[in-house]
């Protein structure tokens, strides 16, 4: 059961968040423009790394506010944690 | 009482305290701080219980946790009786009763035993390969197999006994109170940290505390002497929580770990009432040190499971701790030094030590000159090749070893005994090292796995022998040094002190031990309670399989209760010999939690009964009580169902109630429905996105429907939404969506679409919602608050009035659920419960009729409105629902707009939503039925029925289905087939009643 840093709120319990898979897929901004193949990447392709992970997270149980997570999900490390529209942090 | 098996003088026994117990029906004695197992021992019980598979009579073996052989079921009360517990661990109370398990009809006496005889037909795997097919006679098998197998009963009433969870926080949690756990506790509090140390046992100090023996001298006292010591200053630091009887089950990452602590299982009936009998600890520590310990290693030879076989130690244990003997002729068979402790201790009580039989060549330590000194034959570089006795172990047999160790040599001896203490090596108890995600290294020199320092997941340590140090010096010295680097200490008194202990000169190790029986005749045993042998082993690896996992459930090897603890390390050894292979490159199975196992009791705390989850009641609640409501669980809410009037039945209630608010007047309390306060200059882009239809030209004072979408263009929740003002809305969601709904709606906002400017607040609990319908509904309307234009042209069908009633502030809403004229009526819920009962009043003398969920699922089937949840699955997108209507074909965007005309969701085969009427009108559907065009084989399974009623309003069955291209086949026949007879059904349109929707005004 993790620790996670909330940007808001500080280190709270695992049981307090939700995770919300993959972070970084923005939402095409002109969906009707794509291809039933680019809509469908967008749509249903997710990575699923072993190693390190970029995610989102919800503070759903707090101040519900997203934000992102890198973590190793080789042994649930979480290396930094930042707030929606930041940079990711360099690898 | 046998009193020749007792011996007098001990500081841990309490013999002034007589203690009654009954084992198996047979009332025996004890005394205060034995385990059941130490008084059965001192009752001469050794059989205790049968085997798995053979059933063969096994006998306790161990003193701890890792017992696989002395399993009872505690106690007879169906609510309280306790399966499956280690005698080993189980202090002895006034009145406890126990009884043997996996014995069927009796210990002595087994039926099962008579596969002991049919072994041969027993191998690995045995269960797979017989009682898998024909897949029909399993139902046959179950019975034979549950019968023989049964490992304890299941108590049979609900639990009575409390048990709580609570969360500990700590800078250091020390897990295990041996001697290495006591100094690492000691010095962690000694610096001031918040430090909690948790052992299993009543007492602390580990296998040290009764370690009175010379040979091993701390400071020039005895090793005891000087723990006993060290654990009364322990118990003075202040800052230091001890936690006894307390065992840690799993230890996650993030030093998160699970900790039952047991309070009352040790005390008699009268003691424990009223108290809590588990705690489960949930802990997070900044710092974990795991003192956890080694297990002593059983010898595989041929029969060595016999009731009278106890590791080496555990004899050690019954006599130095318990005063127990385990026998009056003891014969000791080890690959190293340990077995010479306990040769000391017996000595030194007055036991017979007939022989120790060693596999060593040359063994010579301090140990063994002292042995030897006492006349006490050894047999060097020898084994045993069998063992004799069924119920009892009779004698040994015992030959030279080759000097590889492959093969004995020349001649066997017979030595009698009643007892064996059996050393293989120890295991250090890596359990929880591993589950937090540690990894391990492999010690070639003995055999061993330990944790690999730098493979180490989080901010802790292992030390003393759970960490591979074995002899005294080195579990003191490498503690010390280890925690003065891990909690940055400074100079302590640990530090030199002057340590006397024997050093192991030779090491040996034979994972399976020759014989000179045939292997077919011989029987290794590997894992006692799951019975498999290192036979079963090799014949799994002979057979194909490769890895330890697969050969592990292939063989059941460690998978019994004991998790493998006492051989695992063998079987990976008969695996690396067989293979060729080095163990350090084998590796290990993987260590699940619970290490030891847990009680549900423990596991569910508090949450029970009433407090397994929260329960929701709407402000009218009370109100549906008095007047005899049924309710129905939706989610977290109580909701009223229907309302039963002179012993009706539901279906009459809801015949009637069906029927009544479509005559004249019905209320609905739809508090449970969710809804959202949506603020904000961008509030009508917002509804524009996430809703199909389109929001920015809804005037304010309307209403509208709407429907939700995922991306993959299915449809999610629906409702009515309402602008309040130029920036304000309020949405109404399913009751079920409610808390989604708000996740994905904030999700959008926070993440897609952070530049729209718009606040969501959840404001379903403040306000309450009460349904009116009926052609009546004006009426009662107009009495409650006579100064509201209920006229069509000032307050027309979707549209909304803010008012009051009886000065308090309510919204109204003419919105319809049922397709009748009807009222919304949201208050504050504080006002809830008056306002409900002044409709009533109201109502009255138009026979107003409370109806519940049952109706107005009716009601809206007949209208053909859609139950997001019930007849959709998320699988549906709006145009299979028939529901193109409400399609914003002009917007350029909205969620899952994209995925409308994808190659999938344009298909005409997909399911659609129809209507479902039976040719015979009295016949209802059962919701979930198949539909089917012909019986012929095979039948091809068009779709299914998603709502099916009678309707009262339209005097015959109804029904909602989604049928594989279902838009195209109105009028066409259908079969729903059932189990004893074949419906016929026609498609039909979901509307049903008032196609026209002329009732919405009248
Ligand atoms: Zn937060």
């Amino acid at each position: 059961m993790f620790i996670i840093n909330c940007p808001y709120c500080g280190e709270r319990d695992q049981t307090e968040f939700s995770c919300g898979g993959e972070a970084h897929i923005e939402r095409p901004k002109q969906p009707t423009e794509l291809s039933d193949d680019q809509w469908a990447e967008y749509l249903f392709m997710r990575k699923n790394i072993k190693g390190i992970q970029f995610e989102r997270w919800n503070h759903i149980h707090g101040c519900r506010k997203w934000f992102n997570v890198v973590r190793d999900t080789s042994n649930d490390k979480i290396h930094a944690v930042y707030k929606m529209g930041e940079r990711p942090p360099l690898k | 009482m046998n009193n020749n098996l007792r011996i007098n003088k001990n500081n841990f026994i309490d013999q002034t305290v007589r203690i009654s117990f009954k084992f198996n029906g047979k009332k025996l004695f004890g005394y205060k701080g034995d385990t059941l197992a130490s008084a059965l021992l001192a009752n001469n019980i050794h059989l205790v219980g049968r085997s798995f598979k053979y059933h063969r009579p096994r006998g306790i073996m161990t003193c701890g946790s890792e017992e696989p052989n002395a399993i009872v079921q505690v106690g007879n009360d169906p609510a309280l009786t306790d399966p499956n517990v280690r005698a080993t661990e189980i202090e002895l109370y006034e009145g406890l009763e126990a009884f043997s398990q996996n014995c069927w009809p009796s210990v002595n006496f087994d039926i099962g035993g008579i596969n002991n005889f049919l072994s041969p037909l027993l191998p690995a795997g045995f269960y797979y390969k017989t009682f898998m097919w024909p897949a029909s006679f399993w139902e046959k098998y179950e019975f034979f197999i549950r019968h023989s197998a049964g490992l304890g009963k299941s108590p049979t009433k609900p639990d009575q006994d409390l048990y709580d969870h609570q969360y500990v926080h700590c800078d250091v949690l020390v897990i295990g109170g041996g001697i290495s756990g006591i100094l690492s506790a000691k010095l962690s509090a000694e610096k001031g940290l918040n430090t909690i140390l948790i052992d299993d046992k009543s007492y602390l100090g580990g296998s040290t505390i009764y370690q009175d023996n010379d040979i091993f001298k701390i400071n020039n006292e005895t090793s005891n002497a000087w723990l006993k010591n060290q654990i009364e200053k322990l118990k003075k630091i202040p800052n230091l929580t001890i936690k006894n009887r307390t065992s840690v089950a799993a230890f996650h990452g993030y030093n998160y770990l699970l900790a039952r602590e047991n309070l009352t299982d040790h005390l008699g009936a009268n003691e424990r009432k009223g108290k809590i009998r588990q705690r489960l600890l949930k802990i997070r520590a900044k710092k974990v040190v795991i003192a956890t310990g080694a297990i002593e290693r059983p010898l595989i030879f041929s029969n060595n499971d016999r009731p009278g076989i106890i590791l080496s130690s555990s004899i050690k244990k019954y006599i130095d701790y318990y005063g127990v003997k385990t026998g009056e002729n003891i014969s000791l068979f080890t690959n190293n030094d340990s077995a010479y402790e306990t040769a000391i201790s017996l000595n030194k009580s007055g036991v017979k030590v007939k022989v120790i039989i060693d596999i060593r060549e040359n063994p010579s330590s301090i140990l063994s000159e002292k042995i030897e000194k006492t006349g006490i034959k050894i047999l060097r570089g020898h084994t045993i090749t069998n063992t004799d006795g069924y119920k009892r172990i009779k004698s040994i047999d015992v030959m030279k070893l080759s000097k590889d160790g492959e093969n004995v040599v020349g001649n066997k001896t017979t030595y009698k005994c009643d007892c064996l203490g059996i050393s293989g090596g120890w295991t250090p108890m890596v359990h929880l090292f591993t589950q937090s995600g540690g990894k391990l290294k492999f010690r070639n020199n003995d055999n061993v796995f330990i944790p690999d320092e730098n493979k180490t997941p989080s901010e802790q340590i292992s030390v003393g022998s759970s960490n591979g140090d074995f002899e005294l010096d080195d579990v003191i010295n490498n503690t010390v040094k280890k925690i003065k680097i891990f909690l940055r200490l400074d100079k302590n008194d640990y530090e030199n002190l002057d340590i006397k202990c024997s050093k192991e000169k030779q090491k040996r190790n034979i994972w399976l031990l020759p014989s000179n029986k045939p292997t077919s005749k011989s029987k290794p045993f590997l894992d006692f309670q799951n019975d498999s042998t290192a036979k079963d082993v090799k014949l799994a690896l002979r057979e194909g399989f490769k890895s330890i996992e697969h050969v592990k459930r292939y063989t059941t090897t460690g998978m019994g209760t004991d998790q493998g603890k006492l051989s695992n390390m063998h079987a990976l050894g008969i695996i690396a010999d067989t293979t060729g292979t080095n163990m350090g490159e084998l590796g290990t199975t993987t260590f699940r939690p619970p290490y030891t196992p847990l009680t549900f009791g423990a596991i569910v705390g508090r949450n029970v009964g009433e407090f397994f989850d929260h329960t929701r009641r709407t402000a009218i609640h009370d109100w549906h009580v008095e007047n005899k409501a049924e309710f129905e669980n939706v989610g977290q809410w109580k909701r009223p169902w229907y309302f039963p009037k002179n012993g009706e039945t539901m279906y009459q209630a809801v015949q009637r109630e069906s029927k009544a608010a479509r005559e004249s007047a019905g209320i609905l309390d739809a508090s449970t429905l969710g809804k959202i306060d949506i603020q904000g200059e961008d509030a009508s882009e917002f509804l524009n996105r996430v809703y199909t239809n389109a929001w920015s030209k809804l005037a304010i004072g309307k209403c509208r429907y709407g429907l939700m979408l995922n991306e993959d263009g299915m449809v999610y929740d629906d409702g009515v939404t309402t602008r309040l003002g130029e920036n304000h809305y309020i949405m109404t969601t399913t009751t079920g969506g409610a808390a989604n709904v708000l996740s994905k709606l904030e999700d959008y906002l926070q993440t897609e679409w952070p530049e729209l400017n718009v606040y969501l607040t959840t404001v379903t609990d403040q306000y309450s919602t009460m349904s009116i319908c009926g052609p009546n509904s004006k009426k009662i309307i107009k009495k409650i608050i006579p100064s509201l234009d209920l006229s069509d042209e000032s307050f027309p069908h979707m549209s909304f009035k803010n008012s009051k009633i009886d000065n308090v502030n309510c919204r109204i809403m003419r919105i319809s659920f049922t397709g009748e004229h009807s009222y919304e009526i949201n208050v504050q819920s504080n006002y809830a419960k008056d306002v409900w009962e002044k409709c009533i009043a109201a109502g009255k003398e138009f026979n107003i009729t409370p109806y519940g969920t049952e109706t107005m699922h009716l009601l809206r089937a007949e209208k053909g409105f859609i139950i997001t949840g019930q007849d959709t699955d998320g699988t549906l997108t709006p145009s299979d629902l028939q529901m193109d209507w409400i399609i914003g074909k002009k917007k350029y965007d909205f969620i899952g707009k994209r995925s409308l005309y994808r190659s999938d969701t344009i298909r005409e085969d997909r399911k659609q939503l129809v209507g479902l009427l039976t040719d015979d009108p009295n016949e209802v559907l059962e919701e979930g039925a198949q539909l089917v065009e012909s019986l012929e084989k095979p039948i091809d399974m068009l779709g299914h029925v998603t709502s099916s009623y009678f309707s009262p309003n339209l005097n015959k069955s109804i029904a909602l289905a989604v049928v594989r291209s279902g838009k195209k086949l109105k009028g066409k026949k259908l079969i729903v087939p059932m189990e004893n007879k074949n419906i016929n059904v026609t498609i039909t349109d979901t509307v049903f009643y008032d196609k026209e929707n002329k009732r919405l005004n009248a």
